[in-house]
């Protein structure tokens, strides 16, 4: 028994695993082994620590691996703070253009084959895995098809809560030019356009800026690097319309019409920006495939967990002592990101009260969610959320969380381009609901209708806008429905009995005439009394 | 015995989306590019295709607002699509179609305030209300009557790591407070210029408190590449 004592002491000297754990897990079939150990345990001290560490094994879970808690020397945008020179000089003073040449020479299928390794997926909110989307343009025998080929990169930033792209462009201008020039040659593309929000002005000056310098030094057009391929950069800028973001809006949009998504298939690939094969990607996605090269496919890989491989901008909005733009690790977890580079909510970690982790078009996550999420893909798709962006926008105990949805419904419907009708009227309708129930001016009833209008809308339009609508408000009644009931009961308490659309039962002006039953406000509820029948009026 | 008739109110819009002709927008003002203007419409119409030359039409049309004291009339649509060779219904139905482009004059200074979510957390309500009332009581849309600021309210602008924000003209001003918006405002009233970005004495979108990331010496070329790219 002493030795098995000492053998247990040894074991907690080794491992991790608590003294307790190793106890619980030692049933009479382990005892024996440990018996035969001891038996050994006069043999020479090599085979000793054999046995012992296959008896270790079989006390010992898997590691646990935190996630997050990335170097500086594995951040790819090594200026998002603009602290140094984003100019050409500065760029290849920190790596960009290093040897360019190279990558273009190995070809098209050894970078889609490195973009796959790496696991990279699109950062613009789908999370398509990129190398798969790039391969698309190369289907077997392009080369007969002497249509001209677009890469298309989308830096129309403009879902609320997103501002890493804009760090990218005015920090590090030139990861996204060569990543451009990468990225196009993966896709066998002659030219890219660059579609910028019209709003970022200082924006698209420092990426006209660095396409301009590479065109100087000889890195992008005839002959870029002197590798033998061409290759034009263009950019396009946009004039105010989140819906340019979706990106058969966006070719339509380069086009010079109206932003107003295609419907697909055709998928950009085969017909896209003036009709010819085109792709769409988001900055920052383009932007970290030259460095990606560079550094390796496993090193990219061996962030993140399974599935959602890498390091990504996480931009922290809303309640939160600093916010700021960060590059963390993939899977970092939800409250770690918002302690470590945050300085945490404000008020404290218990004051939250429900975070939006992906931008305004992914659903809201409740406090004990939000202690248990990792930020990938995966994660929050299982808290029936999403990655989005990777716009974590944090409301704390002092929001009117009702409010806050309710303006995301009003930017909605702002931005809908009116070409779906269950979106155009939809998002309307969406918003003067949302409204009322800011106020708990509605009918307790109204709240199932509301969800139904957004069933409705989801899935039934061309673009994903509509969905994005719609999933906010689902997002809110799956968590804070309650709260929502409570208004209601408030204001009916105080205004008396509300119809259906708002309107005040007490403002029936001429209570002789028969109220249609589709008004609500025959409906009896808890705590009414039952409407007493209209007295008529005297004779 | 006159019968009524009933009409419903029409329905308001973020703005007037037809033209009406009036003294000052009207298709017989002339409107045509300078010649610098010109040199960089020719510039941008050669970045598309020839035969796709209507690609050009909002950057044009941004040209032509520039231009004309930053707003889009009906002649520089008129303009833009003679420029393109497109039907001027064409270029109508862009430019109502984008917000950036103003069909009506506006002030000197175009001040747009973002009040989406993630700006209306951290207040953006009250630096709207700030502005209205400290330039003399306008409301969104209105213009100041010495001309020089035009008020409107925006969706979100991309900055929301330093809501709350305003954009005036093309720079932007974050991390605003109640104080910090109207010296700004009051600086442009001087017909100058304040520094744009933040207005809290960060840089960027850093960590106010002090740098969690990128502290050290950013890598250089080849560092930690594989070797073949070392």
């Amino acid at each position: 028994m002493f030795i098995l004592l000492q053998r247990r002491r040894s074991m907690s000297r080794i491992g991790a695993r608590s003294l307790v754990d190793s106890n619980l897990e030692l049933n009479s079939v382990e005892a024996a082994m440990l018996r035969a150990c001891r038996a050994s345990s006069s043999a020479p001290r090599a085979s000793t620590n054999a046995v012992r560490q296959r008896g270790f094994a079989t006390v010992q879970d898997t590691p646990v691996r935190r996630y997050g808690g990335l170097r500086d020397q594995d951040r790819i945008f090594t200026n998002a703070y603009c602290r140094h020179d984003h100019g050409i000089k500065g760029a290849k003073s920190r790596g960009d253009w290093h040897r360019t040449k190279d990558i273009l020479l190995k070809g098209d299928n050894w970078i889609i084959q490195t973009i796959k390794d790496s696991g990279l997926r699109g950062r613009g909110g789908a999370g398509f895995p990129s190398g798969l989307k790039w391969s698309f343009m190369n289907k077997p025998n392009w080369q007969a098809d002497k249509r001209p080929r677009y890469l298309v990169v989308n830096a129309d930033e403009g879902e609320p809560g997103t501002c890493k792209d804009r760090e990218i462009m005015r920090g590090d201008p030139h990861k996204l030019v060569e990543g451009c020039l990468v990225a196009g040659r993966a896709m066998n593309a002659n030219a890219a356009y660059i579609y910028i929000r019209g709003e970022f002005y200082l924006e698209a000056q420092r990426v006209q800026q660095a396409i301009d310098e590479a065109y100087k030094e000889g890195l992008i057009g005839k002959n870029a690097c002197g590798s033998g391929y061409d290759f034009d950069i263009y950019v396009h800028r946009g004039a105010g319309a989140y819906i340019c973001g979706e990106e058969t809006a966006l070719i339509e949009s380069i086009e010079g019409k109206q932003g107003k998504p295609r419907l697909k298939p055709p998928f950009p690939a085969d017909v896209g920006l003036f009709g010819c094969p085109s792709t769409v990607a988001n900055v920052e996605t383009v932007a970290v495939a030259p460095t990606i090269c560079r550094r390796g496919a496993p090193w990219f890989a061996s962030f993140g967990r399974e599935r959602n491989q890498g390091t990504k901008l996480f931009c922290i909005s809303g309640h939160v002592n600093n916010p700021c733009v960060v590059e963390e690790e993939m899977s970092i977890p939800l409250k770690d990101l918002i302690e470590k580079h945050c300085g945490g909510v404000i008020g404290g970690w218990d004051n939250l009260l429900g975070i939006v982790p992906g931008g305004s078009s992914v659903p809201i996550l409740p406090i004990n969610k939000c202690s248990e999420v990792l930020m990938d893909y995966d994660s929050l798709k299982d808290a029936q959320s999403g990655l989005g962006t990777g716009a974590v926008i944090v409301m704390n105990k002092s929001t009117d969380v009702v409010a806050a949805i309710a303006r995301f419904s009003k930017f909605y419907k702002h931005e809908s381009c009116g070409q779906c009708t269950p979106c155009r009227e939809g998002t309307t309708w969406m918003m003067n609901m949302m409204n009322r129930l800011v106020e708990g001016q509605a009918h307790q009833r109204e709240i199932d209708m509301l969800l139904e209008i957004t069933k409705q809308v989801e899935g039934r339009t061309i673009c994903a806008l509509g969905d994005a609508a719609a999933w906010p408000i689902q997002g809110l009644m799956r968590h804070f429905r309650p709260e929502v009931e409570a208004r209601i009961a408030e204001f009916r308490k105080l205004n008396g009995p509300v119809m259906f659309g708002g309107k005040m039962l007490k403002d029936i002006d001429d209570r002789t005439l028969a109220l249609p039953d589709n008004l609500g406000g025959n409906l009896v509820e808890d705590g009414d009394r039952y409407l007493k029948a209209p007295t008529p009026p005297p004779a | 015995m006159a019968r009524t008739i009933s009409s419903s109110s029409s329905r308001a819009s973020d703005a007037l989306f037809v033209h009406r002709d009036t003294p000052y927008n009207n298709s017989s003002i002339p409107f045509s590019f300078t010649p610098e203007n010109m040199k960089k419409a020719e510039e941008i119409i050669s970045h598309y295709p020839p035969q796709y030359k209507k690609a050009a039409i909002i950057p044009l049309l941004d040209l032509g607002q520039r231009q004309n004291k930053g707003w889009t009339s009906i002649s520089v649509m008129n303009y833009v699509a003679k420029l393109v060779e497109v039907p001027p219904m064409r270029v109508y139905e862009v430019a109502t179609f984008y917000t950036m482009f103003n069909r009506e004059p506006i002030g000197q200074n175009f001040v747009q305030v973002c009040t989406t979510t993630p700006c209306m957390l951290r207040g953006a309500y009250d630096i709207l209300e700030t502005v209205q009332s400290h330039l003399g009581g306008i409301h969104v849309g209105d213009t100041t009557k010495d001309g020089k600021f035009t008020l409107v309210e925006v969706e979100c602008l991309g900055a929301c790591s330093n809501a709350p924000m305003m954009a005036v003209n093309d720079d932007f001003y974050e991390d605003l407070t109640p104080e910090t918006t109207k010296k700004v405002l009051d600086v442009f009233a001087k017909g100058s210029i304040p520094k744009p970005g933040p207005q809290s004495g960060r840089q960027t979108s850093e960590n106010s408190a002090g740098l969690t990331a990128l502290t050290s010496k950013p890598y250089g070329p080849g560092e930690h590449c594989t070797p073949e790219f070392q």
